[in-house]
């Protein structure tokens, strides 16, 4: 990978670590309200069933997991295994790839009211 | 007399620690410690200094396990129940017993273009910079460093990514990218990128924490990422 990838790899990581850390704190919250508050799964369900906010919400938020985790586990690879290249990061590419396959097939279920 | 019990490395990367009893005394260091048992325990002890006042930058050890310079390090304050444990530095070779061939540590600053390049010749002015300028402040911050080795022994990173460059030559082109006579800026910028330049850094601090000067070379790595990043927006590299 040229040197010019690697740091708009790092550039993409902390783009992504910065959406992650508003999208993490709004979930949490939103979890803690829903429980706290005695929401069933149904009802949960019925409020973003077809909510276009909490889909481009958790949309945003599968992506930059999507981005975020596989440039990490690209770095943690290297410095703990020395495994560096193009198998590791054909590999990560293929983790963040199914990141967002079942992130997304998630987000749609919720959103959507089909099997997630 | 009170007895100090010192351990000291002996051997290459092989070897073990072997013990010793030094006399304590006031205001000793550890660099007292190591002399004394070189004068007079054990000629054969290899080790390395020169000033004596930390200038030099070349008596630095791991001193029960901490990277310290040994010259200004009173056993008063890192003596353990009467116990001193010195090893020599971390992530370099060990020539013998507390001697680190310091060559790739030394290298990584050539690969890091630590090297200033003007374009002024003697028959030139000096050049005008303020000291209250934005870059000569951050030079200002970085530039007392003596090349003890002491941030690159204490840097986890370097542990795990042997061609990563290290806190010290990062620091030197740091204050190089700063200086507005030098002309090597995109050079530079370009050798300390990506995954075994500044972009590594973890921001664990070690080598803030330990410099014995007190710089904070992961501030001026910090500045490197946003530096290089924004060069590689502009397409400068």
């Amino acid at each position: 990978m040229s040197r010019r990838s690697e740091v708009l790899l790092w550039g993409a990581q902390r783009v992504s670590a910065m959406v992650l850390a508003l999208c993490v704190a709004v979930h949490l919250l939103t979890m803690i309200y829903a429980v706290r508050s005695g929401l069933s799964a149904a009802e949960i369900l019925g409020r973003t069933q077809g909510n276009v906010g909490w889909l481009l919400f958790y949309t945003v938020f599968v992506l930059a997991v999507a981005v975020h985790a596989p440039i990490g586990l690209r770095t943690i690879i290297g410095e703990t295994t020395n495994a560096r290249g193009r198998g590791v990061d054909m590999l990560v590419a293929v983790i963040g790839i199914a990141l967002a396959a079942w992130g997304m097939r998630a987000v749609i279920g919720v959103f959507g009211g089909g099997a997630a | 007399m009170e007895t100090l019990q010192v351990r000291i490395w002996r051997g290459t990367e092989e070897g073990g620690f072997q013990d010793f009893e030094v006399p304590r005394q006031e205001s000793q260091t550890v660099l007292d410690v190591v002399t004394y048992v070189q004068r007079k325990c054990d000629p054969t002890l290899a080790y390395r200094f020169a000033c004596r006042v930390g200038v030099c930058g070349s008596c630095a050890m791991t001193v029960n396990g901490v990277s310290r310079w040994t010259c200004r390090t009173h056993v008063d304050k890192v003596a353990e129940d009467n116990r001193v444990e010195i090893a020599p530095l971390r992530n370099l070779p060990v020539i013998k017993d507390l001697v680190t061939d310091m060559r790739e540590f030394f290298d990584k600053w050539a690969k890091a273009r630590g090297r200033f390049t003007g374009s002024a010749t003697r028959k030139e002015a000096f050049a005008k910079v303020s000291p209250e300028s934005k870059e000569r402040k951050r030079i200002e911050a970085g530039i007392e460093c003596i090349g003890c080795g002491v941030c690159y022994s204490a840097c986890d990173v370097v542990t795990w990514n042997k061609d990563y460059l290290g806190p010290a030559a990062l620091n030197r082109a740091w204050t190089l990218i700063n200086d507005v006579r030098d002309t090597a800026r995109t050079e530079r910028l370009a050798a300390v990128a990506g995954d075994a330049g500044c972009h590594a850094c973890h921001t664990h601090l070690n080598c803030t924490e330990r410099c014995p000067k007190s710089l904070s070379p992961t501030a001026g790595i910090a500045g490197l990422k946003r530096a290089v990043l924004a060069a590689t927006l502009s397409g400068e590299i």
